[in-house]
């Protein structure tokens, strides 16, 4: 049976991964090829790493990173941040990352889904959409959350899955850093009307929140940071929790 | 050992020459009739779409080289339909290895196939040290259908599908083992040895 999916997301900045890391084991804990292998071997069953570099100059830290990545980690991983162009992509996946993730860019030009998915096909094509709830309606944002759209989400979510959007990267704004729990009610109205998976990101504050987003929010993966990062839910120990509440997860050898 | 990858127009495959590295064995990617003939092992990996792959094989006769080789032999993912007769894909004859058809996915749920699912009905030396318990990463958007004679392991997703294919020296395998963590290590092994 298809398994849920535990995909622990990293901020990279120049290379190195910010937003405070607490790992004992880790030699570096700025290290991001380190941290992900360590996910990988407790069970993680996917990666996301978010590029926040501003500069041009400094992405091309970016592809040496993905190809560091490739070489060490034995499982798939999605890169995103300021991803735009076909160039972009191709120099990614060739470095051996697995998949992509465009955020604003899609919003800008929302032909460069179509021309995305056509190029590489929509299995590679993740289209994050970050949401906030204002007055009763989801509503799209872009750069980080920051700035407001007028496209409502559910619409947004439909056409670009009709444009070749390969999986959707939810993130709740209303819930990212919370720790209050996942966004079930729109993951799962989305995951419902949606022919393609959605990863619901945000919100994670304990294993229940997990539980949650997989039943209620109907999520076929669950994105989390800090709490990994900080090792307040150890991958294992939150694997052998959904497995004892019957959520079909995959158990390491 | 020589491992010879089969250089096309498929894409990560760099992904199945780093899985290599890590198991400490020297790969090489390669379109070259004479180093694949020589190698020891070939993989025949994939991702992408089945008639601008099947193009490109026939454009450099790949295709019939394929069908000549005599030592273990490993397509995967991408790499085991072209393997199989027919991809409802484009319409495409494909190499014809297996006497199978592959078809699209039912959209009686999400497609593509994206995730870790298990192997059932395990039986071949590929598989030694595994068993139901084991997943594999998938992505894909068609699937092989059953052979009772050539299927040796089987995964649910909509329908029951052939997770891997055997026949003489040829080996097959949906899911992305250069991805799937230590049990995708363990199929990959298990090729090196055979």
């Amino acid at each position: 049976m298809l398994t849920k999916r535990i995909i622990p997301c990293l901020d990279i900045k120049d290379g190195r991964t910010v937003k405070g890391v607490n790992f004992v084991e880790l030699r570096d804990a700025g290290d991001p090829v380190e941290l992900g292998k360590i996910y990988a071997d407790e069970g993680a069953d996917e990666l996301v790493f978010l590029d926040i570099t501003a500069t041009v100059e400094k992405r091309k830290t970016l592809v040496e990173l993905v190809t560091k990545v490739a070489k060490t980690v034995n499982i798939p991983f999605t890169v995103g941040g300021g991803i735009s162009t076909i160039d972009d992509v191709k120099a990614l996946l060739n470095a051996g990352a697995d998949k992509i993730s465009i955020n604003s860019a899609a919003v800008k030009n929302p032909d460069a889904v179509n021309a995305l998915a056509r190029e590489f096909g929509s299995q590679c094509i993740v289209v994050a959409i970050d949401t906030k709830r204002i007055d009763g309606i989801d509503f799209v944002h872009t750069h980080g959350g920051r700035r407001p759209t007028l496209l409502k989400t559910q619409e947004w979510a439909k056409e670009i899955t009709e444009r070749g959007a390969g999986e959707i990267l939810l993130t709740s704004m209303d819930h990212d850093g919370v720790k209050n729990g996942f966004a079930n009610d729109i993951t799962s109205e989305l995951s419902s009307m949606l022919s393609i998976p959605v990863i619901a990101s945000g919100g994670a504050g304990n294993m229940q929140h997990f539980h949650d987003v997989f039943t209620a929010g109907k999520a076929d993966a669950a994105l989390a940071a800090s709490i990994f990062h900080f090792k307040e839910i150890p991958i294992p120990e939150l694997k052998s929790f959904l497995n004892e509440k019957g959520v079909n997860i995959r158990k390491m050898l | 050992m020589e491992v010879a990858v089969i250089k096309y127009n498929a894409g990560n495959v760099k992904s199945v020459l780093y899985a290599m590295e890590r198991l400490g064995v020297n790969a090489t990617l390669t379109d070259d009739w004479e180093t694949i003939k020589k190698a020891d092992k070939v993989i025949f990996p994939g991702q992408g779409e089945a008639s601008t792959a099947m193009k490109y094989l026939k454009e450099r006769k790949i295709d019939k080289l394929i069908k000549e080789l005599k030592q273990p032999f490993f397509g995967i993912c991408l790499g085991l339909q072209l393997l199989c007769d027919y991809s409802e894909e484009y319409d495409t004859q494909c190499l014809g290895i297996f006497p199978i058809k592959v078809k699209k996915f039912p959209p009686l749920n999400k497609v593509p196939h994206i995730g870790w699912n298990n192997l059932e009905n395990l039986k071949t030396p590929l598989l030694e040290g595994l068993d139901e318990s084991a997943y594999v990463y998938y992505v894909h958007s068609y699937y092989a259908e059953l052979n009772p004679k050539y299927t040796i392991a089987t995964t649910h997703y909509i329908n029951d599908f052939s997770a891997m294919l055997h026949k003489d020296n040829y080996y097959a395998m949906q899911g992305h083992p250069e991805k799937s963590s230590v049990v995708g290590e363990k199929i990959l092994n298990n090729f090196l040895k055979l």
